[in-house]
């Protein structure tokens, strides 16, 4: 038995390199015929990805659940270590937010006295959509999380996506249950925002690295290390004023930004609906698709 | 010897899971496991199993498997779609070819066997992904993501050969 089995795969053998070969050809092309399908009709892809993605969501959904325990078990063991001193420290915290907060009052109360005077209409109240990171995806060529938040929680393309710590990118694609999360890392992120400081308007464009860059800066404008960075609202795609990071390094080659939200520190994050309509519709998705710097 | 109807289902509940363990390291590869740097590197793990099933065992996870996969790969990641269906087929490709070299050799051999395909990959990834974003990006992190996955292949190739001698070995 053995033996004819051995004799036959070698008889076999050229004409089923052939078919191999061809197989092969075929696959390659059809995914070369993919990727030419992705460019050309971003729309059907991320439809297609945005199904695929909802019926792996749970399955994401459970897997995540262990090692987010696991996660929080260290976290709270180190806490313990530490409790002495982080009491302290937070003692000291509370003082100073005591201040700031009989501040606060005060400016609150004389912005509403002002308000009344000029009579401001103020903007929509934001809604927020809490989600879990159910996947960190995409290795070193795409910097993307998935939410376990999708259309039926109210999750629309173009939404920002912020934690406690400032702005962690934008909704890039969402099915039924499951939304996909652009990083401001990402190579295709381009968020306009703003020197706090001195109101200087740029583009945040991420490259894939972990210090996103600050381009489209006007000439002349001066950046120093240590600036918070916040989005400006431009473009209408964010609101403004959510903090970003601050200037990393600043030299003739470029500025670059190091983010407030730190990747691997994500768990929960809130889409942010300020019912505002985004920049990225799908004919300007297919354009951010092939931005070159 | 004729098998029975719930032998041969055995028999084929066995061989289609080279293919399901594959999609399990896919759907593995995207858990956020929350260590600070390591989203960016996490290893290629679907790559290990293209690899290995090809050397040992292609019949079960033809070339065609291996393509969607990738394609899997693809939607769960972000990445454009097509690119990692792409580098698995061309892994399968290469190892296939090379199946004559790799029989009966040592792991170290297996391995270092591993190490080149896995580069090969990586900077299939990289170009297939800069072609399609028309933009360079540096290849620093996807290096240590290359490093990260060379070295965690020993563990896995491990469990897939005690998984190939337990359950495929009558299959």
């Amino acid at each position: 038995m053995k033996n004819r089995q051995h004799l036959g795969h070698h008889l076999v053998h050229p004409e089923k390199g052939m078919a191999n070969r061809f197989g092969y050809l075929g696959l390659v092309l059809a995914a070369f015929a993919l990727m030419l399908l992705g460019k050309a009709d971003v729309v059907v892809m991320e439809r297609v990805r945005a199904s695929v993605t909802d019926a792996v969501a749970p399955v994401l959904e459970v897997l995540s659940r262990p090692v987010a325990t696991f996660d929080r078990l260290v976290d709270e063991a180190n806490a313990l270590s530490s409790l002495r001193e982080e009491n302290a420290r937070l003692r000291e915290e509370n003082q100073r937010l005591i201040h700031w907060q009989a501040a606060a009052r005060k400016l609150a109360s004389e912005n509403q006295q002002i308000k009344g005077l000029l009579n401001f209409a103020p903007g929509a109240e934001p809604g927020f959509i809490s989600g879990r990171v159910i996947a960190d995806t995409g290795g070193a060529f795409v910097h993307s999380i998935l939410v376990n938040a999708g259309v039926r929680d109210g999750v629309a393309k173009g939404q920002a996506v912020i934690t406690g710590d400032g702005l962690v990118g934008r909704v890039h694609g969402v099915g039924t249950r499951a939304g996909r999360v652009l990083l401001i890392t990402d190579l295709n992120s381009r968020i306009p925002v703003v020197v706090e400081a001195t109101r200087t308007r740029a583009v945040l464009a991420g490259d894939n690295s972990e210090r996103p860059r600050l381009i489209h800066l006007p000439p002349g404008a001066t950046v120093s290390i240590g600036d918070r960075i916040v989005t400006s609202g431009h473009g209408g795609a964010f609101p403004p004023g959510i903090p970003v990071g601050v200037v990393a390094h600043a030299t003739e080659g470029g500025v670059t930004v190091k983010p407030y939200v730190h990747r691997d520190r994500l768990e929960y994050v809130r889409v942010v609906d300020y019912g505002l309509q985004g920049i990225l519709d799908a004919t300007s998705a297919a354009e951010g698709a092939g931005v070159s710097k | 010897m004729k098998l029975t109807f719930w032998q041969r289902l055995d028999l084929i509940v066995r061989s289609v899971t080279p293919f399901f363990l594959t999609l399990v390291l896919v759907v593995l590869g995207q858990v956020p496991l929350h260590i600070p740097g390591f989203a960016e590197v996490a290893p290629l793990l679907p790559l290990m199993a293209v690899y290995h099933w090809a050397i040992y065992r292609p019949d079960l996870l033809p070339a065609i498997a291996v393509f969607f996969a990738g394609l899997l790969q693809d939607a769960l990641s972000g990445m454009p779609f097509g690119v990692n269906a792409a580098v698995f087929v061309v892994v399968h490709m290469v190892v296939m070819s090379q199946q004559v070299f790799f029989t009966g050799k040592s792991f170290l051999i297996i391995w270092l066997g591993f190490s080149m395909v896995a580069a090969g990959a990586t900077v299939l990834m990289w170009l297939l992904t800069a072609m399609f974003f028309s933009a360079f990006t540096t290849l620093d992190t996807a290096f240590v993501q290359y490093l990260v996955t060379v070295g965690v292949f020993p563990l896995l190739a491990w469990l897939q050969v005690r998984w190939q001698q337990s359950v495929l070995s009558q299959v």
